[in-house]
């Protein structure tokens, strides 16, 4: 004679036999979490469904992962606009910040009050107005040759932000330079990053650090010889070196070559503060007016 | 059933807190927990998360492939937490900033699946609900209370206003540095566990 079979409720587990076993052998479930399995044609199937065909199995997955995706393109297309919005306004938040503008409840309005204009160096060192749309990704912008340096008035005196990018040591790091109207003072900085360690690389985001800049100078003899050496490397009177962050060498030495290499395509313009004013007035310019003319 | 329910919410708050006596979830517990705030945050969206899905896969449960049932809870859960972080960059873009990479290790937040799998797969919609509600806010507590001791211990603020006054570092009180390190927030969940067996006898291992 056929014997009934018993299924845990608990772990699956299929017992066969004449009644329940006392202890489940697989999971330790009582007597009463074991259900009697009727076979054939006395149990129909709830739902008239195998939900453990390859049909039904392939139909179900399709069928959700197709749902899923729409539902996530619906929230993030209806989110978009806000969140770039945000991401911009993180951005004026960071310029601000290296021009030692912190903690403003309105970031928009203190950034146009602050900023004065996003320009864009040319080869020569000279800025051109950017016309774009205010740009929150300044690595691509930096790989793509257009420069920008933020042209900002603080206390009624000129300042320049440049926008900085590199590799720390677990991924990368950004930050922003503000340099007075000499081109040449350090102003401010603002430093971020992606994934440091915290309490290590992490601290380059921290005012400890950041304090440490304001005053050196960027450049010496028309090369970049502001550095971050390793902490405690660095003279302390010099006024191109700069301590790391103790304990984090490799997001310190990011810092460094960030600085040096970004610095160093800006060269012409932080060469370029003492003939900046009479450039325009003198011979130069009028020849390549005529040059053009001649072109036209 | 309304008893069943209630049991499903208080449990874990307590007696069987996922963070203390599962010890799941003690990855998220240990990196949000420096400021109340973040901490707070991550509880919220996980109790919101677990009690979402829980309810979700309790639905399905019935016509979910046993196949494939891992894979459905895992695309529940994620499209769940996509969401939560694509609204907080909208509306907490701080917060997200902050809890940035945490709020995707949802996701793998053990409480999640440990939930999904040996709760909601066997229980209605509404006891499934008490269920998430109530680990998701056994383990909020805990990440509140260590991130209180930390950010009040590590940076004399609560919330980031600096409860701890000018007059005591006046005289020589100084902020702990290593409250703010992740090891503290180790060493203190397992002060809680110390607290926690001690007032649960039956779980003290002989």
């Amino acid at each position: 004679m056929a014997t009934k079979k018993f299924k845990c409720k608990v772990c699956g587990y299929v017992h066969e036999g004449n009644e329940a076993p006392e202890k489940c052998p697989l999971c330790g479930a009582p007597k009463s979490e074991f259900e009697e399995i009727v076979e054939g044609g006395a149990a129909p199937k709830k739902k008239g469904l195998d939900t453990s065909s390859n049909a039904y199995t392939i139909i179900y997955a399709a069928v959700m992962v197709i749902l899923v995706a729409f539902l996530l393109v619906f929230v993030s297309s209806t989110l978009k606009e806000r969140q770039t919005a945000n991401v911009i306004n993180d951005t004026k938040a960071q310029i601000l910040a290296s021009l030692n503008i912190k903690d403003q409840a309105d970031v928009a309005s203190a950034y146009q009050n602050a900023v004065k204009a996003d320009m864009l160096m040319q080869a020569d060192g000279s800025l051109v107005p950017y016309e774009g749309e205010f740009c929150t990704g300044y690595s691509s912008e930096y790989d793509a040759g257009r420069l920008h340096v933020f042209q900002a008035e603080v206390d009624g005196q000129t300042k320049y932000v440049i926008p900085m990018n590199g590799l720390g040591l677990w991924g990368v790091i950004w930050g922003y330079i503000a340099l007075d109207e000499d081109r040449q003072t350090v102003y401010g900085v603002y430093f971020s990053h992606a994934s440091e360690t915290p309490g290590l690389g992490g601290e380059i985001a921290a005012p400890l650090f950041q304090s440490r800049f304001p005053g050196k100078i960027v450049t010496s003899d028309g090369q970049v010889a502001l550095q971050v050496l390793k902490f405690g490397k660095a003279d302390k009177t010099s006024a191109y070196q700069i301590d790391g962050v103790t304990g984090a060498t490799i997001t310190s030495t990011g810092v460094n070559n960030m600085i040096n290499k970004v610095l160093t395509s800006y060269l012409p313009f932080l060469n370029g503060a003492c003939c900046a004013q009479q450039c325009c007035n003198e011979d130069g310019c009028e020849e390549e007016q005529n040059v053009e003319s001649i072109e036209d | 059933m309304a008893n069943k329910n209630n049991e499903a919410l208080k449990q874990p708050i307590w007696v069987n807190n996922p963070v203390v006596v599962q010890i799941l979830g003690i990855c998220s517990a240990l990196a949000v927990t420096a400021q109340l705030k973040p901490a707070i945050v991550m509880g919220l969206s996980v109790t919101v998360i677990v009690a979402m899905s829980n309810v979700i896969i309790s639905l399905l449960r019935n016509t979910i492939p046993n196949r494939i049932r891992i894979i459905v809870q895992l695309v529940v859960v994620a499209a769940l937490v996509t969401i939560v972080s694509e609204i907080l960059k909208a509306f907490a873009y701080d917060v997200s900033v902050q809890l940035s990479v945490y709020i995707g290790l949802i996701i793998t937040n053990c409480i999640l699946m440990g939930r999904l799998e040996a709760f909601a797969m066997q229980n209605g919609p509404a006891a499934s609900f008490m269920d998430g509600i109530g680990n998701g806010l056994g383990y909020a507590a805990i990440l509140v209370v260590v991130a209180f001791v930390r950010e009040l211990l590590g940076s004399g603020k609560l919330l980031g206003f600096q409860v701890i006054p000018q007059w005591c570092y006046d005289h020589g009180y100084m902020n702990n540095g290593l409250m703010i390190m992740p090891p503290m927030a180790l060493i203190l969940v397992g002060c809680i566990i110390w607290f926690h067996r001690s007032k649960n006898k039956d779980l003290q291992e002989k």
